[in-house]
């Protein structure tokens, strides 16, 4: 077969989009875009790596801040939101066995997500608007350093992400609970119990156990989705403060004071908000994730069911109370918190995330000998990545060495980078392996070279650069900062290497699923599908 | 008495063995998981509980050891009942460290306050050596109050530099030589002008 006709029709006839449901149409967009905005922040990524090498003439300090803001804005929820809630808002209907509660609706998810990611990122790149995504206050409403109309068209976009994030949320609750047409009356409160793990606590406390009514993934989903909701409300209050501000102050002349809100308590709602999704949806979703694969590989029931569903509670919970942990070097909040909330309740993640891995890696154990596909060795690949990244976060979280850690490189590399590159990419590059097959009605994989060699490079250049960074952090390099004199070159010249590794390691895979699916099919799923149905796939006819 | 440089460089040593120890024994499962031979049945219950009590004495263990080990949790903790010998002001506005003292002179051993105040944006406090290793850092938060005590035990000559990101214009907001710490037995190697 010619190049030119593989990359047009996809490999032995390709994505035949026509045969395709609305709902794996909408599944495909999601992850379409998400992984689109994968490779912007991966090149964000790389223009930073060089610039922390040497900075480059080009881009000024300002521009490189705002680069530093939009990066992991498009990363999180330009991208992995929206790999994570496509997959979801298929899975969910399809392992509960019933129709999508509102197509509409997931398409506006997808839509407003990208749309909004896209309005953020223009408020970077046109107008250099850089508060990072801390947004300390008062400086995301500093009219001395940014530009008034450039902060609101920042949260303009940001308004959008939160807009499509309720949209997911709304539609993946309404799907656990509704009672789909000319079906029997569905037990929605109890559903409801048992998707937010009610059931399980009550299960406990009674003599006879009841029954799970949602599959233990849904249980994720559904948990998880509690953390998606209550940050969009967090970071939506936080976008209308400074849409106050900057529009008052910047557009009206206004005086309003930036001491009228204390930047303390600021801090700490916002943090609050901001680790529903780092110590939060993450991980409850990371869990959840690896428990589907685990079942789906081994074709076993997962070990240690009911307390993988006690941990998945536990670990939304633990969302809930372990924010301080981020203030653990702010003099003014209470050494209580910072105790409490920063030490012990972080300490929890080591022990659910624990619990998780030791689950995942027994239930695949339990079906030796399993072919080492694609699938398994990204999930091993993801369990890999948490199992360095949460340690390192224990590590952090600690009195001692926090002050020796808060803001440097440890951070930002050993922790987030591996965190979110090695653990959270890999277990969704083996979800989408899982996927790939159902949403596409069974396209047959270009090259399985390619996908070794994808698998290898990001693998190694992940752990590489975080562990570079982190020595960096270890020797005194703070994050946020750049450093003209080389003082860090070493380091920074080998995690740029390993960042390089990565990068590779995307075009390598983004080139295999386009020979694989073919241009024609690749821009099919866009189109309105021709198939009228709610549900997930067509059943196939025996003849 | 251990300093920022023993913390860190244990961290580095111990962290390096685990991450080689965990990379390890993944290779090995994912070795093992492809072999021949099945799996004998299910994994007893005991070895699970084990294993989740381990992970709970880790994670609240690791708290107990630095509150013993680092000498400056427990000043960290409780210094709002210990006296200081010296408070040395410093003033942050329009990216710009200011402090009362060109250079803060520090008697060796004796406890000392940094007390850092914005009224603008949030900042960091750092004190850094001279070949950018990190003593120590504090945030400073506009409009509260911002106090680090510290105790010297080696003479050298410290940097101080914003730990935090303001804004552009406060990438670089660097002090040279602001501290000068004597009197001390030991030098710090890291540090001598």
């Amino acid at each position: 077969m010619s190049f030119v006709k593989a990359l047009i029709d996809g490999n032995e006839g390709g994505l035949k989009h026509e045969g395709m449901t609305p709902m794996q149409k909408i599944a495909m967009r999601f992850v379409v875009i998400g992984l689109l905005y994968y490779g912007l922040a991966a090149l964000e990524g790389m223009i930073m790596r060089l610039y922390e090498i040497k900075p480059l003439p080009f881009i000024d300090e300002s521009h490189f801040f705002s680069i530093m803001t939009v990066h992991p804005m498009v990363g999180i929820f330009g991208s992995s939101y929206m790999i994570v809630f496509g997959a979801f808002l298929f899975l969910t209907p399809f392992l509960m066995k019933k129709p999508i509660y509102s197509l509409k609706l997931a398409n506006w998810s997808w839509i407003t997500i990208g749309g909004g990611t896209l309005i953020m990122w223009l408020a970077g790149f046109i107008f250099s608007y850089a508060p990072l995504y801390t947004l300390y206050w008062p400086l995301p409403a500093d009219m001395q350093q940014f530009s008034a109309i450039g902060g609101i068209v920042y949260i303009v976009g940001v308004v959008g992400i939160m807009i499509g994030t309720f949209f997911y949320t709304y539609n993946i609750f309404k799907t656990i609970v509704y009672t789909p047409k000319g079906w029997e009356k569905q037990p929605s409160a109890a559903l409801l119990r048992s998707a937010l793990g009610l059931t399980a606590i009550a299960n406990f406390f009674r003599r006879k156990d009841t029954e799970h009514l949602v599959p233990l993934p849904i249980a994720a989903i559904a948990r998880g989705t509690i953390d998606v909701g209550l940050n969009a409300i967090v970071i939506m209050s936080a976008g209308v403060l400074i849409l106050i501000y900057l529009v008052g102050n910047g557009l009206f002349g206004m005086d309003l004071q930036h001491t009228w809100v204390d930047a303390l308590l600021y801090k700490n709602m916002f943090w609050w908000g901001l680790d529903l999704v780092a110590d939060g949806l993450v991980l409850v979703f990371v869990a959840g994730t690896w428990y589907l694969l685990a079942m789906m590989i081994s074709g076993k029931d997962l070990y240690m069911q009911n307390v993988a569903r006690a941990a998945l509670f536990l670990e939304m919970v633990v969302s809930w109370t372990v924010w301080s942990h981020h203030l653990m070097s702010d003099q003014g909040q209470s050494n209580f918190l910072k105790v409490l909330s920063g030490e012990v309740v972080t300490a929890l993640e080591l022990i659910t995330q624990g619990i998780a891995v030791f689950i995942t890696l027994t239930t695949l154990y339990k079906a030796k000998p399993i072919k080492m596909s694609n699938e398994l060795k990204f999930l091993l690949g993801g369990i890999l990545g948490f199992m360095l990244a949460v340690p390192a976060g224990i590590i952090q979280a600690d009195l001692g060495m926090n002050r020796v850690l808060h803001n440097t490189q440890w951070i930002i590399g050993n922790h987030v980078h591996v965190a979110v590159l090695v653990g959270l990419t890999m277990t969704l590059y083996s979800a989408i392996y899982v996927l790939f097959p159902i949403l596409t009605n069974g396209v047959k994989l270009y090259s399985q070279k390619l996908a070794d060699a994808h698998f290898w490079l990001h693998l190694v250049g992940g752990i590489g650069m975080g562990a570079f960074m982190g020595m960096a952090g270890i020797d005194g390099m703070l994050r946020r900062t750049i450093y003209y004199n080389g003082e860090y070159n070493t380091y920074m010249i080998l995690a740029g290497i390993c960042g390089a590794m990565m990068m590779l390691a995307f075009v390598l895979f983004l080139y295999n699923v386009i020979m694989s699916v073919g241009l024609k099919g690749l821009f099919g799923i866009y189109k309105s599908s021709k198939i009228d149905t709610n549900d997930c796939i067509v059943e196939q006819k025996d003849n | 008495m251990s300093d920022s440089v023993d913390i860190l460089s244990t961290l580095k040593l111990v962290y390096t063995i685990y991450a080689l120890a965990a990379i390890s024994i993944i290779g090995w499962y994912a070795y093992r998981i492809t072999r021949d031979g099945e799996s004998k049945g299910v994994v007893r219950p005991v070895y699970f509980w084990s294993y989740a009590g381990v992970l709970v004495i880790l994670g609240t263990g690791l708290h107990f050891l630095t509150f013993n080990v680092v000498p400056w949790v427990p000043m960290d903790l409780d210094r709002a009942n210990i006296k200081a010998e010296k408070t040395f002001k410093i003033r942050y506005e329009k990216h710009k460290i200011d402090l009362d003292e060109k250079q803060m002179q520090v008697p060796c051993g004796k406890y000392v306050v940094f007390d850092a105040y914005s009224n603008d944006l949030t900042y960091g406090f750092g004190i850094f050596r001279q070949d950018n290793t990190m003593v120590a850092q504090m945030q400073v938060v506009p409009d509260n109050g911002n106090d680090l005590m510290w105790i010297f035990h080696k003479n050298g000559t410290y940097n101080i530099r914003s730990t935090e990101y303001s804004g552009p214009k406060g990438s670089q907001m660097i002090i040279e030589d602001a501290i000068v710490v004597s009197g001390c037995q030991e030098d710090d190697i890291r540090s001598m002008r």
